[in-house]
């Protein structure tokens, strides 16, 4: 059996990055000049690796498929960004912080990755703040933070409702500043299609301009790919429209594990879902629960009445609302982790208390908050996502209805949990390399360190970390042996082959000529994931699961219609090309999912949970991650491969939210 | 230079010189004022201001103004319409904010422009250029006051300069805030402010060459005082 | 709530292929029965849907994230940017809920020599990245910085810094500009900067360089209209605009 290696050095937890950067190999100056580096993705990840490699003088190419790098999704994350600062002098720590993200992804992250984010968090605020990122900030001048979700202390640093896009302009600016420099080429409007693999290593992609349709191939001494999740194998998620996992596909296909495809987040706090026509979900962000607390009735009745619209959330009395996040878990509340929300509102909506007319809605209720602060207070600190929320719903959750026995009652707002991050990703080793030498996987598109699940404000924090931190070193000790070679040319048999392959592909999907949209199939595999291979999981819906998705994948080779040409721009061809790869990656967690006989963070067997209904761990035979390696051909199951997992410095025990 | 080819030198330019150009209307307004109290007073200015050098050079350095004032209108308008493009929005919906002022500033200029040409010709000509050139009118070079009455007279003219002050006033509310917010000194406090002060600086200008105007078209001889004694314009206030 | 569905409407919309298309027109298609929770986007996903059901192109726009922060849809609708609502808005953020029963919604590109059309009403806005590229930063590089306390911002210049960051690099600002001007996103960047001290450093630098760009790259003079303000999906304002021209006046007067 194959062994893995994941490279984690030696020493105690904490020294282990230390020691790592002592010893390992760099590049001099004058060689970096000579290696080129091909950055795919330009989100917080990308963005930020392509313009620290360029910084220390390697030539970088960058692609992204949008028309900027700015749009990258990375710029919708709201809530914030954690660091261990202990700016707040409320006990933040390195080790807690790293000991916070170990145990929200419930004990399935690798102990020496993540104690290495921990370490290079507070980096991350120091550069930010230097680029002009404009983080909130208290009255002195200094810093200020909010808590969050699966933390005891206040550790999130945060710019308005839009921390994402400001730490996402700051790695645009420093890719800006490199691309004026002339160390950064940019392909905006190209997708990566296919990896191309020279003696075993990753010398270079073929990408598709999607302006003009032609396939063009790119060479370099090592391909990073940053290019984030698979929320949208789901159809419906938080992702955008055109998030995909085509990049990571196509490394998977030539060899690379994917690691724990099964640990699929659900954010608690989303729009609820209000029609089939709709095209995706949005997120309300997690720190609405730091004043906003969830409920359901208490009285069957009472949501009965409110599934008909009889009734109104409002004019339900406190005695009769069931706030059952503070009653399950006294010592957290309302700030439980995602993965706990997220199952805690669909054990409520199953037993039949779910608010709007399709049952499935929960109340985020801020009547309290805004009785208690004020209703200028709770504006300012949510005020944006209030007007969010109205404009999406047509109701104002800052509007007063009645005041019954002293107490004011506002609108409260409904929402639902929805597909929102992917945990698992591209294996990597410690160094951030895949299994195939010289591909690099960075940011959300890899695996490594939220386990099971991730704590809010944990993946611009990932993705930064990465990016700045992590790769611009670890590549080097690849590197270091590199230079010596000459610039392998696109010329080369591979190149060719490999494009040759990409164009069969796509000439295979124009010529399919059925009746059938992309979108149309692209939601019935939405529907048979979200159904079988979603919050609640079984054997025996994974298995059907996954027989309808190869039901769904015969439809799709023969029944698929693309209208317009192969050439130039054909915005369905691209579709058609992520839909492709979506389905194999909803089989891809299924089996997963299937061979993960236990409940963890974000994966959820019903056959494996305690009697109070939470999430049971079997560390004696999952304590692994879970790695697939594929077999030539996406009809044939792929094997599994095991990473046990060594903790040293935590002592692995049952989550705990309770007290 | 930096006045010439960079789009904010550019329209330095046109603040600068419209900037002062409305400090020399607000001069001239004053001065026309005079006139609906003292037709000797009114002419002693006409005298100061004949063809003295001093009046020559202010006279160059204001045509001055309004040539550059002019010709950059006209190249910012050029620039302006190649960076729309070819392409013209099949419809269009102005949103409450945009002035009708701020959106016409150069057809407002060019009828500004010709009531300008009318006005040379009425007064200018008849009496600095007259005086230059030593020609002989019924009406002497310094007797601004006569030249107003004579003129306006004219219902023709009378019409046609309320055309142009209207033209003015209009030009004049965008012009003034317009031109302290591309020199830099706006801001969110600052905006509402020069806003307000445009509308009135705007708003006296124009209603004191209105006043004369139509005072002179309406009443002429109840107007300039006669020998010292008291105006009946006065009175009629 | 009885929710509002539209029975019929008639959408107008551009089709164009590549910049110099000569052929360039709208179409026409009639929808029927759409709520009025459903987003425009949404609608649209629908009217393509239907047109590839006949077998035809979709209408190709540009869109991403769907919840008003990407900055790629770009739509000009009824004769505004973005379509018209009570506060800022991107097209995605737009709901069917505004129109009325029999309405025919206009559908045009951005409208501008800088964003040249690809296709249809998707349209190239690479002329901002580069804006960016000639000065849009701090020069600083990874890892070398100072603690992030170590420098204290009063809340008050944070707080505005951030509302100037907000800025999504649509282009709205340049379609609703009779001149085509990119003043109030250049503008927007320049101030976000300078208001900070990190970003004062290089102020001069950066203003006098974004404006080069912006004007080579053919975006039109400001003439201080207030259009772009009042269409800006962010509600940026011409504060910024003020700002960019002390910066760019300071700097020159310096030189």
């Amino acid at each position: 059996m194959t062994q893995i290696n994941s490279k984690i050095p030696e020493g105690p937890v904490a020294e282990k990055w230390s020691n790592y950067k002592a010893h390992q190999r760099l590049v001099n100056p004058k060689n970096k000049l000579k290696l080129d580096v091909i950055v795919v993705g330009t989100g917080l990840a990308g963005a930020s690796a392509a313009a620290s490699l360029a910084e220390m003088g390697f030539n970088v190419l960058n692609f992204c498929i949008q028309d900027s790098p700015r749009r990258a999704h990375s710029i919708a994350a709201q809530g914030g960004i954690n660091a261990a600062k202990n700016y707040q002098n409320d006990g933040d720590s390195v080790y807690r912080l790293f000991y916070d993200t170990v145990k929200g992804g419930d004990y399935r992250a690798r102990e020496a990755n993540v104690y290495r984010l921990a370490e290079v968090s507070n980096s991350i605020i120091d550069q930010c703040v230097a680029q002009g990122v404009p983080f909130a900030r208290e009255y002195g001048g200094t810093l200020a933070n909010r808590s969050f979700g699966g933390a005891q202390v206040s550790r999130t640093f945060y710019a308005k409702g839009q921390t994402g896009q400001q730490l996402l302009l700051g790695a645009y600016s420093a890719l800006s500043c490199q691309v004026n420099a002339g160390k950064v080429k940019l392909y905006t409007r190209y997708e990566m299609l296919d990896v191309v693999i020279i003696d075993g290593r990753a010398r270079g992609i073929i990408a598709k301009n999607l302006v003009t349709g032609k396939l063009e191939r790119f060479s370099a001494n090592a391909v990073v790919i940053a290019t984030g999740g698979y929320g949208n194998t789901y159809f419906l998620s938080t992702n955008a429209m055109g998030c995909n996992v085509s990049a990571a596909m196509s490394c998977y296909r030539k060899g690379a594990y994917f690691a724990n495809p099964c640990y699929v987040q659900i954010h608690p706090t989303c729009i609820p879902v209000h029609g089939d026509k709709q095209s995706k979900l949005t997120l309300m962000s997690e720190s609405l629960r730091n004043d906003g607390r969830i409920w359901v009735p208490k009285k069957l009745e009472d949501a009965k009445a409110l599934q008909a619209g009889t009734k109104q959330g409002y004019e339900i009395p406190e005695e009769d609302r069931d706030y059952y996040l503070e009653r399950r878990y006294p010592a957290f509340g309302n700030l439980v982790p995602r993965d706990v929300a997220s199952r805690a509102a669909k054990e409520r909506c199953d037993k039949g208390f779910g608010v709007n007319n399709t049952g499935l809605a929960v109340f985020l209720d801020f009547s309290e908050s805004i009785q208690r602060l004020g209703i200028d207070v709770i504006r300012q600190r949510y005020g944006n996502l209030f007007d969010m929320y109205e404009e999406i719903t047509d109701v104002n959750p800052g509007e007063k209805r009645i005041t019954r026995d002293g107490v004011d009652y506002y609108n409260p707002m409904m929402i639902f949990p929805a597909i929102h991050y992917t945990m698992g990703g591209i294996w990597v080793d410690y160094e951030l390399q895949t299994s195939i030498p010289g591909l690099f996987a960075i940011g959300e598109c890899n695996f490594s360190d939220h386990g099971a699940n991730r704590l809010g404000a944990s993946a611009l924090m990932q993705g930064l970390a990465d990016g700045y931190f992590v790769l611009p070193y670890t590549i080097q000790n690849y590197l270091a042996d590199q230079a010596i070679w000459p610039r392998i040319s696109t010329d080369a048999p591979e190149f060719a082959e490999v494009e040759k392959a990409t164009e069969e592909r796509i000439q295979k999907l124009m010529n399919i000529k059925g009746k059938r949209s992309v979108d149309s199939i692209h939601k019935e595999l939405g529907h048979i994931c979200w159904e079988y291979i979603g919050m609640g999981r079984t054997k025996e819906g994974l298995e059907k699961g996954i027989k309808l998705i190869d039901e769904l994948r015969k439809e799709f080779d023969t029944n698929l219609f693309i209208p317009g040409e192969r050439d130039g721009l054909n915005i369905e061809l691209d579709k058609a090309i992520h839909l492709d790869d979506f389905i194999t990656m909803g089989k891809l967690i299924a089996y997963d999912a299937l061979s993960r006989e236990e409940s963890c963070g974000g994966h959820f067997r019903e056959e494996h949970q305690t009697e109070e209904g939470e999430a049971k761990r079997d560390d004696k035979n999952f304590f692994y991650v879970g790695c697939w390696k594929y077999q030539g051909n996406d009809n044939v199951a792929p094997t599994l491969i095991k990473e046990p997992l060594e903790y040293e410095a935590i002592k692995v025990q049952t989550r705990n939210y309770k007290n | 230079m930096w006045l010439c080819n960079s789009s904010i030198g550019r329209k330095v330019v046109m603040s600068v010189t419209g900037l002062a150009l409305v400090l020399f209307l607000t001069f001239h307004a004053c001065m026309n004022v005079v006139a609906l109290f003292s037709a000797e007073a009114y002419n002693q200015i006409c005298e100061l201001l004949g063809s003295n050098w001093y009046a020559l050079a202010a006279t160059a350095g204001l045509g001055a103004l309004v040539v550059i004032h002019i010709l950059y209108a006209f190249i910012l308008t050029i620039q302006n319409r190649n960076a729309r493009g070819s392409n013209r929005y099949d419809k269009t919906d102005k949103p409450e904010k945009v002035e009708w002022a701020s959106q016409n500033m150069l057809a407002l200029g060019v009828i500004i422009v010709l009531g300008l040409a009318l006005h040379l010709f009425n007064f200018w000509y008849n009496m600095m250029f007259a005086e230059i050139v030593g020609a002989s009118n019924p009406i002497g070079p310094t007797e601004g006051f006569e030249w107003i009455k004579e003129t306006f007279a004219n219902p023709v003219f009378v019409v046609l300069y309320v055309i142009w002050l209207c033209a003015l006033w209009f030009h004049l509310t965008h012009g003034i805030w317009s031109g302290m917010q591309t020199l830099g000194w706006s801001g969110h406090i600052w905006f509402n402010r020069w806003k307000c002060i445009s509308q009135i600086w705007a708003t006296i200008v124009v209603a004191m060459f209105l006043i004369v105007a139509l005072a002179f078209a309406l009443c002429p001889d109840c107007l300039g005082g006669a020998d010292g004694k008291v105006v009946p314009f006065e009175m009629a206030m | 709530m009885a929710e509002k569905v539209l029975k019929q409407f008639t959408v107008k919309y551009w089709k164009q292929n590549g910049p110099k298309d000569t052929n360039a027109h709208f179409e026409e298609k009639v929808m029927k029965d759409i709520p009025g929770d459903t987003s425009f986007l949404e609608m649209l996903d629908i009217l393509n849907e239907q047109l590839i059901e006949e077998g035809k192109e979709p209408f190709v726009f540009d869109h991403d994230c769907r919840e008003g922060i990407c900055g790629m849809c770009s739509l000009y609708i009824n004769g505004t940017p973005h379509g018209k609502t009570e506060r800022g808005a991107t097209t995605c953020q737009l709901y069917m809920r505004k129109f009325n029963e029999g309405d025919v919604i206009t559908i045009e590109p951005w409208r501008s020599a800088g964003f040249p059309v690809i296709k249809d009403c998707m349209v190239d806005r690479t002329a901002f990245d580069k804006i960016i590229q000639a000065g849009g930063y701090t020069t600083v590089r990874t890892g070398a910085p100072q603690d992030a306390n170590a420098i204290l911002i009063p809340k008050a210049d944070a707080d505005e810094a951030m509302d100037c960051a907000s800025c999504i690099g649509c282009g709205a600002c340049v379609a609703a500009c009779k001149n085509g001007s990119a003043m109030l996103f250049v503008s927007s960047k320049v101030s976000q900067l300078a208001l900070l001290p990190q970003g004062r450093v290089e102020a001069a630098r950066r203003a006098k360089a974004m404006v080069a760009k912006m004007d080579e790259l053919g975006f039109g003079n400001c003439t201080n209209t207030r259009a772009c303000e009042a269409v800006c999906p962010k509600c940026e304002t011409i504060a910024n605009i003020a700002r960019l021209n002390r910066e760019f006046i300071k700097a020159k007067l310096a030189d």
